[in-house]
């Protein structure tokens, strides 16, 4: 018996939500009185699973598995809950973890239950409580099957450090039929992405056109956050289709979500809401946005965002 | 080509968003029913292959009877047949395995469901229609072209996009992207009309477990006000995000 934990790394590195799981996967060890086994990749240096949490990494080097495919993904994380007879198996919400997890669920004949926010609410039945209705609900969920599956929500359970040591262990699996490869990848690799960010700068049509989002980035950057737009501006074309969300766009679930001139339509704030403290900046009192938001300050984004930028220097130059 | 175009039955976005029988039922009343956003983007992409490539275009939801009206819908937008897998939607991997073995009954080429639905969020069904069926599988579709029995697909990745090729049998978890929200489509009267001769196929769902059962559900608890900072004080909007929300 054991808990699973699928540790996602890009060129070698782990992803901050990769250690997230493995807090989660030490959380519900520790219900289970098991331990902790993470699956890592093709990742460089996995000694620092250890400090999540994490027993023992079974480690997969495979240039077969350099780019990321679903089908081989799930495919080595099945034959690695087998081999260790995992009861429960974690995963993150990164789209490519939820785009394996399915694949896994049907080749372990698992339950699987995701957007989790907490650590099980029992093991005895498996209950877990997740996310429903575009955030506004939450719904207490139990799996009912040997093995369960729990995709872990971004930044819900944060990181938990432990005093630990993970020992390392080579893992071979056999690669199934690709089915599916890769041509081509269109990515900005020097931005933080809304996934992986703890704070979402988010600006809409509030901001006049595309040649104002300097003062954005600019922001962004201070803050070490990401870019985001509402629907909108990315149907305007004034920023690109991989930057909105909302409903039908990125779900967000950040620590700090700036708005800048966004008015806060249902369907913008259905796919925000997650976040948890959430700041407006609009010229209009009236706007929606401010009855979701934490705080709010009423006023035009071209003088309030050149001097919060200001504030924000002086406030790290003295951190 | 034979498209399946999975269709599920959601409320409306702005929808209140109640719970009955001590929680652990979503509160129907008053609420107006829409073709899931993420599987509008799917079906109107169908339209484009069937006008341009000659496709089949069959609709399938796994609901009760209480579901046609949005079946109609999606008829009316122009497919050519719905089926309705006659059990309720209980859980994500139950509907795959129903929409699974319809897929196996009609020899469908192309499978198309939206990456996930508004109301349960579960993100699987898919995933998992193309692990029972042993197809191929692209999640957070947002371009998608096919020639023969080749396919070449983009997927939204986290911080931008991929573009992989592949071929049929293929599922895909569509969301906007697949087309634009302006070329989404408002049925006319003659569509609507037409929809009215359409097949609606009543089949009976396979026996299966549920996997995953729903035991209650809650609401957030209501936020507070808003703190208002004025626009002379941006210091102190630093200091609360800093000292209060400690999030900065």
């Amino acid at each position: 018996m054991s808990v699973l934990v699928y540790t996602e790394s890009e060129q070698g590195a782990f992803k901050k939500a990769a250690f997230e799981v493995a807090s989660y996967a030490k959380a519900v060890a520790n219900q289970l009185g098991t331990t902790v086994i993470a699956v890592a990749i093709n990742a460089n240096d996995v000694s620092a699973l250890g400090n999540y949490g994490v027993d023992k990494v079974l480690t997969i080097s495979n240039s077969q598995l350099d780019s990321f495919n679903a089908n081989a993904f799930a495919s080595v994380i099945k034959q690695a809950a087998e081999n260790e007879s995992a009861q429960v198996v974690v995963v993150s919400s990164t789209a490519d973890s939820k785009y394996l997890a399915p694949l896994l669920a049907v080749g372990l004949n698992a339950g699987y239950a995701s957007n989790v926010v907490e650590a099980p609410l029992n093991t005895s039945p498996f209950t877990v409580k997740r996310t429903a209705f575009t955030n506004k609900a939450f719904e207490t969920t139990q799996i009912n099957t040997d093995v369960k599956i729990v995709g872990v929500s971004n930044n819900a359970f944060g990181l938990v450090e432990q005093n630990g040591s993970a020992s390392a262990e080579d893992f071979s699996p056999s690669i199934p039929e690709l089915g599916v490869t890769v041509e081509s990848v269109d990515k900005a690799t020097d931005k933080v992405t809304i996934a992986d960010a703890e704070i979402v700068v988010s600006a809409g049509r509030g901001l006049k056109g595309p040649e104002n989002w300097g003062m954005i980035e600019e922001l962004a950057d201070v803050l070490g956050a990401a870019t985001a737009c509402s629907k909108p501006v990315s149907d305007l074309g004034w920023r690109p289709h991989g930057e909105h969300v909302g409903q039908t766009g990125k779900p967000v679930a950040a620590n700090l979500y700036i708005a800048i001139g966004i008015s806060g339509a249902i369907q913008h704030l259905a796919g925000i809401n997650a976040s948890k403290v959430k700041v407006v900046i609009n010229t209009d009192p009236e706007a929606p946005f401010f009855k979701a938001a934490d705080y709010g300050v009423v006023g035009d984004a071209f003088q309030v965002v050149p001097e919060l930028i200001e504030k924000l220097k002086a406030f790290k130059a003295q951190q | 080509m034979k498209i399946l175009v999975c269709i599920s039955h959601v409320p409306d976005t702005t929808s209140k968003i109640n719970f009955s029988d001590n929680n652990t039922k979503f509160d129907t009343n008053g609420v107006q029913f829409v073709i899931n956003p993420n599987d509008e983007f799917g079906l109107t992409r169908a339209m484009w292959f069937k006008e341009k490539q000659g496709a089949q275009v069959t609709v399938v939801n796994v609901g009760g009877s209480e579901t046609e009206p949005t079946l109609r819908k999606a008829l009316a937008i122009g497919a050519d047949e719905a089926i309705r897998i006659n059990t309720p939607a209980t859980d994500g991997f139950s509907v795959a395995k129903q929409l699974a073995n319809v897929v196996n009954n009609g020899g469908y080429d192309l499978v198309i469901a939206g990456r996930e639905s508004i109301d349960y969020n579960g993100g699987m069904v898919p995933g998992m229609v193309a692990g029972l069926i042993d197809a191929n599988f692209v999640n957070n579709c947002i371009e998608l072209e096919v020639d023969g029995t080749s396919a070449k697909a983009t997927r939204e990745i986290d911080g931008g996009k991929e573009t992989v090729e592949t071929s049929l049998p293929l599922v895909i978890g569509g969301q906007k992207g697949l087309v634009e929200e302006s070329d989404l489509r408002i049925p006319n009267m003659r569509g609507i009309m037409m929809a009215r001769k359409k097949p609606l196929n009543v089949v009976d769902p396979v026996d299966v477990s549920a996997e995953t059962t729903s035991v209650s559900f809650e609401k957030p608890t209501p936020k507070g006000a808003v703190t208002l900072v004025s626009a002379d004080n941006i210091d102190e909007l630093v200091s609360l995000l800093h000292n209060e929300a400690k999030v900065i």
